[in-house]
């Protein structure tokens, strides 16, 4: 009873925040009020990106840099759903009215993208997370450039022109409940048994495994969550841009997330919603400084590893620095 | 059979080439068990140093295999010092940290070489002058160029240069100590910092003459052109056994023919897909490589 009240209070809240950031940044009086809104989307759809790789690269210990990989999956798969299969769809929701049917397409759009991405995920993560963590980062980066390539030569979603013509189903409203779905998802994780084994494999993976601990499984288990996450951040993503070009997805975006959890503190939750939020605005406001922004996050990321590795929010217990909790 | 030998040779020549930077990765994560993620773009500073290099040089020596001599040696010093550089600022400070610190590391140091050198060399591709104007050689059918030639056999030399260093010189001797356990190097009175700065130097110098012989065939030069081929050497680095030499070398050189025979009887668009294709096979089936030691990790 309580969960239900939890999440119709979520689902009102989300709807309430929708309604009001339209009645003033979208329709109303505040100059250069779609801008604000892009920025607000984009910030919210990092947040999970961040979170999501957060509970391999934080949470387990494992290190992936190709989360703009499962990323790409989620957003271009679920467009195609909208864009091929759409037109189909729409036609048999024809009785609903037009924000329901944009509803169940989106629905029905991300859930696709969410399953392309776990399923790139657990195919991608079994064979590299059998082995030591640095297989995995390697792995991961390959793979994630040749998904890239791959999708620039599939002429169907548009190639190196980019894809275009897809509806714009996404908002605030969802993305909204995209995060809340991904913060507490993780934080459930965390605190069940299956969160505990994870922080072991972390602290460390032969102990783990002498005591018992099924450790490729919940490294696979973690790793495929984090990529159907990244897939509906993809799908998201897609549906508010309406536009996709392989570029927004090159291993720059995987770094990026990688900069905005170690920024918050590896581990942290919080600290990844806050590093994800702040390099989303921070460029913003710095535009006249694009060229060096690359520089600037390459140097805080080699700076805060060298003199801060728990990050801005984490506890110091990163790392077997110190005991967790 | 005609074909066969000429899909064999440019595979040799691509493959030398892989394995004069596998081995700086195989050599790095010997002594410090750390994949060098800037070695890839200690390879591109390589091209770029030869690059200016050449400039400065230009009309000074006429051309030919003297003036591609003096851009190799110093390309090479300038990437040893580089790498040493690298080690000394951002991998001493973490090296007694965990190893994802030093992961995480290596890859900014890789970030900011590749985002420095858009800034100062500029973004779009450069055209490597041609020192050796290129000749073509038949033989039964089979084409090759002088380039193939000298790339074969500059490899080849530097590869055994460095076998006799560390087999037959004490100082090659004392790498082998560290690599097999820095820390009872260090009680037989070893220097093992001096050690390891030397380890990238070696490894960074011979990614510099990859560098440089790969611009001798291919003339066009970027600040992303280690990305691809850091990761592919990587991959021949594991394919012949991380941490062994003579492997980086069998690695490298399959990688090389196994992209030339698909890109030649396959299609090209699936090229780089083969790298990776190859390193997932063979973490399945034999994560220590084909000539690695399998290792039980130790508490």
């Amino acid at each position: 009873m309580k969960k239900i009240l939890l999440v119709l209070a979520v689902l009102g809240g989300m709807g309430l925040l929708q309604w009001a950031l339209t009645a003033f940044l979208l329709d109303g009086p505040v100059r250069q009020g779609p801008y604000y809104y892009q920025i607000l989307m984009l910030a919210g759809i990092n947040v999970i990106l961040a979170v999501s790789l957060n509970l391999t690269n934080g949470i387990t210990g494992q290190f992936s840099i190709g989360h703009a990989g499962f990323f790409a999956i989620g957003a271009y798969v679920a467009a195609s759903v909208s864009v091929y299969a759409g037109p189909t769809l729409q036609g048999s929701l024809a009785g609903l009215p037009s924000f329901a049917a944009d509803s169940v397409l989106l629905l029905v759009a991300s859930a696709a993208g969410v399953a392309a991405a776990a399923a790139a995920g657990w195919l991608v993560g079994m064979p590299s997370l059998r082995l030591r963590g640095d297989y995995l980062a390697i792995v991961t980066l390959g793979f994630g450039e040749i998904i890239r390539v791959l999708i620039l030569n599939i002429d169907a979603v548009g190639g190196a022109r980019g894809f275009t013509g897809i509806p714009r189903y996404s908002n605030f409203f969802w993305v909204g409940l995209g995060v809340v779905a991904a913060i507490s998802t993780v934080r459930h994780i965390v605190r069940s048994s299956h969160g505990r084994a994870l922080l072991s494999i972390r602290e460390d993976e032969i102990a783990a495994q002498a005591m018992g601990v099924a450790v490729t499984r919940h490294k696979v288990t973690a790793f495929v969550i984090g990529a159907a996450f990244a897939g509906l951040a993809g799908s998201l993503f897609g549906h508010f841009t309406m536009y996709l070009h392989t570029n927004s997805f090159t291993f720059v975006k995987s770094f990026e997330i990688i900069i905005m959890i170690a920024l918050g503190g590896l581990g942290s939750l919080a600290g990844a919603a806050l590093g994800a939020v702040v390099l989303t605005v921070l460029p913003e406001l710095f535009r006249g400084f694009a060229e060096y922004r690359m520089v600037i996050y390459a140097l805080a990321l080699i700076l805060i590893m060298i003199y801060r590795p728990q990050g801005l929010l984490g506890k110091g217990r990163f790392l077997g620095r110190g005991k967790d909790k | 059979m005609t074909a066969f030998l000429q899909q064999l040779l440019n595979g040799l020549s691509l493959g030398s080439i892989y394995a004069l930077v596998a081995l700086g990765y195989t050599m790095v994560y010997g002594v410090l068990r750390l994949i060098n993620f800037a070695h890839g773009d200690v390879y591109m500073l390589g091209a770029f140093a030869g690059y200016y290099a050449s400039k400065l040089l230009h009309g000074r020596l006429n051309g030919g295999l003297p003036e591609a001599a003096v851009i190799l040696v110093v390309s090479m010093i300038a990437c040893a010092l580089v790498g040493m550089l690298i080690e000394r600022l951002a991998y001493r400070p973490v090296r007694r940290a965990s190893r994802l610190t030093l992961l995480i590391v290596a890859i900014g140091v890789s970030l900011l070489i590749e985002n420095l050198a858009q800034i100062f060399f500029g973004a779009d591709p450069k055209f490597f002058p041609q020192i050796l104007p290129e000749r073509m050689f038949e033989w039964r059918g089979v084409l090759f160029t002088n380039q193939q030639i000298l790339v074969l056999a500059t490899a080849v030399l530097l590869m055994a240069a460095l076998t006799l260093f560390i087999r037959r010189t004490r100082t090659g001797k004392a790498m082998r100590a560290v690599a097999h356990n820095p820390d009872a190097a260090r009680l037989m009175g070893i220097n093992v910092n001096s050690i390891i700065s030397l380890t990238f130097a070696l490894g960074s110098a011979l990614a510099a003459a990859g560098g440089i012989l790969v611009s001798l065939n291919q003339p066009s030069i970027d600040p992303l052109m280690g990305l691809m081929t850091g990761i592919k050497a990587f991959v021949a680095a594991v394919l012949g056994g991380i941490g062994s030499i003579p492997g980086a070398v069998l690695g490298g050189l399959i990688l090389g023919l196994a992209e030339t025979f698909v890109a030649g009887y396959g299609s090209s668009t699936y090229r780089d897909a083969i790298a990776f294709f190859i390193l997932i096979i063979i973490l399945l089936c034999k994560p220590e490589g084909l000539l690695g030691k399998g290792q039980v990790e130790k508490v």
